[in-house]
């Protein structure tokens, strides 16, 4: 195997080894922050020898063999650290009795271990930033580059986030355990919100390079699938996935070859990935099937369900679509899906259906710097043949978004009111 | 991120020789590589397939559709299951793939797994209410 092979490979294997390592250092050692310097010093070893003795038949195991040996010469200094000189050959001959337990606690369940270390990433004595930097780092793998590169911060600051966040764990005494029954939806809250959040990041892309984009989504998409397996009885975790899966899906028809956003009615739907679909459609199944009411990603996936069952967009089932956003705001008191359920009212009943319900969000606080809103508003007004009223919604509407293309976007809308002839009015 | 079709073979022969106890030893390991290779969260779909002898092949022979019974190439060892992945590149293919019950067990009953890298995937038909 050529140099740059074994290089490939051996970031193909920590990308996805290195959280089951960490996450089963961290139940050894106790210390989130230590056992992820022990995989890294595994990395370096497996970097150090790989390329001359060649990559080895089970690279995991090789890996973790590494990182245990770490883990054993590290606890043998401190050993030596705490104890007088006379007694080391003792403390040894215990430490060499004591290791096959230490052996046993390596090889226990990884599913629970990755559960914990989940859990502990977006534990709530960390900031939301913190929670998603050390997600991305411990369950994904990524570099602290990539992290930066990716919300458009400095590498440093990405960095500091994170010592910060392994030493306010450690400071904190956060055990690696689950959850108690009690904190448990509180907790799986705050995972899936962090999930969701890496995976609005690289979809949205309201900042950062665009190549780092997929990456982010294809990451919480994985963890999320990650998670369903680990927490099979959650809804809204199978709520979420069904959500990422389905607007995955539309990942290849949501802009064209220029970078242009396309709008989900105008999207070319034979561009959507069907394999996505019929996964986002299954969990959603999923979760519906384990009972109770939907939560809200639950609801948002039934949301987007309408759009991916529809294979026109003519076809798409608005009053379903309009009671799920009413069943949602009830849900969140977002003036957010208001807004979408002004959208939903608009093509079941009628844009003035829809601008009944936007002009009572105008003085809504949380929505003044939100563009959509003026979005919105102007393409009901153009809908309606109210050209002037519409331009000055969509100028207003461009001035407020920081994405260029967005911006160019509703620039397009905004002199599309000028050309339109006059008989609509 | 690429998709990756991965073919699972096995010697049918010498898989249906195994007796009972010897067929348990060996699917009674797979649970836990099964799960590892879930836990990856890249697994997309896990498809297992009947016997080889239940295939049947298509084929033009001049001009028109010849039906014959069996798979298309003769051989000991056949296609036995599939799952396709993805994953970024070839290498992270083989990481994932190597979780498979068939890339670390049953050497004796020819179990193997071929990689193809997917060049064009696309599901035709509309996904009906799943």
């Amino acid at each position: 195997m050529s140099h740059d092979a074994v290089r490939r490979s051996i970031e193909a294997v920590w990308r996805i080894e290195s959280a089951k390592l960490i996450a089963a250092l961290t139940r050894v050692t106790r210390d989130v922050g230590i056992a992820e310097e022990l995989a890294q010093d595994a990395l370096v070893t497996a970097l150090e020898q790989w390329p001359q003795q060649g990559v080895p038949d089970n690279p995991a195991a090789w890996l973790m063999a590494a990182a245990k040996h770490r883990a054993i010469d590290r606890l043998r200094r401190l050993q030596m650290q705490a104890r007088k000189h006379e007694e080391i050959g003792r403390e040894l001959e215990e430490l060499e009795r004591a290791m096959p337990d230490f052996d046993a606690g390596l090889d226990d369940d990884i599913g629970d271990d990755l559960l914990r270390l989940l859990f502990i990433s977006c534990h709530p004595v960390l900031s939301t930033e913190a929670r998603v930097a050390l997600t991305l780092r411990l369950l994904g793998g990524l570099t602290t580059d990539e992290i930066a590169r990716a919300f458009l911060v400095s590498e440093a600051a990405v960095a500091q986030r994170i010592v910060r966040a392994k030493r306010t764990l450690s400071e904190a005494r956060v055990p690696f355990d689950l959850p108690p029954a009690t904190e448990l939806g509180e907790r799986l809250g705050s995972v899936l919100e962090v999930v969701y959040l890496v995976f609005n990041e690289g979809y949205a892309a309201t900042a950062g390079d665009d190549w780092m984009r997929p990456a982010l989504c294809e990451e919480a998409l994985r963890l999320g699938r990650v998670l369903t397996g680990l927490a099979p009885r959650e809804p809204e975790v199978h709520g979420l996935v069904a959500l990422m899966e389905i607007q995955a899906s539309r990942t290849h028809a949501r802009t064209a070859a220029d970078g242009t956003p396309i709008l989900l009615l105008e999207q070319n739907r034979a561009r959507w990935d069907q394999l996505l679909i019929r996964r986002g459609l299954a969990a959603l199944q999923h979760a519906e099937q384990l009972g109770g009411t939907l939560g809200p990603y639950a609801l948002q996936a039934a949301i987007a369900a309408c759009h991916a069952r529809a294979a026109h967009a003519g076809d798409t089932d608005w009053e379903r679509i309009a009671a799920l956003y009413d069943a949602l705001a009830q849900l969140t008191q977002s003036p957010v899906v208001e807004l979408n359920r002004a959208v939903a009212l608009a093509m079941a009943y009628g844009p003035a259906a829809g601008l009944e319900l936007v002009d009572t969000l105008q003085s809504e606080a949380q929505l003044k710097n939100y563009h959509l809103l003026p979005s919105v508003r102007g393409d009901l007004l153009f809908k309606l043949g109210r050209l002037d009223e519409a331009r000055t919604e969509f100028e207003r509407a461009a001035a407020m978004t920081r994405n260029a293309r967005e911006q160019r976007f509703l620039l397009g809308r905004a002199a599309a009111c000028s050309e339109t002839p006059s008989r609509l009015q | 991120m690429n998709r990756y079709l991965c073919l699972g073979y096995y010697d049918e022969a010498k898989f249906e020789a195994m007796d009972k106890a010897e067929l348990q030893a060996l699917v009674s390991q797979c649970p836990p590589l099964d799960a590892e290779l879930r836990a990856t969260g890249r697994l997309q779909m896990v498809a297992s397939l009947a016997a080889s002898r239940d295939s049947v092949s298509l084929r033009p022979r001049g001009g028109r559709t010849q039906v014959i019974d069996g798979p298309y190439a003769e051989a000991k060892e056949v296609l036995g299951s599939f799952f396709i992945i993805e994953a970024a590149d070839i290498a992270e293919a083989i990481a994932i793939a190597s979780k498979h019950p068939a890339a670390q067990l049953g050497e004796t009953v020819g179990w193997a797994v071929e990689i193809r890298p997917i060049e064009y995937c696309r599901a035709l038909e509309q996904a009906a209410a799943a």
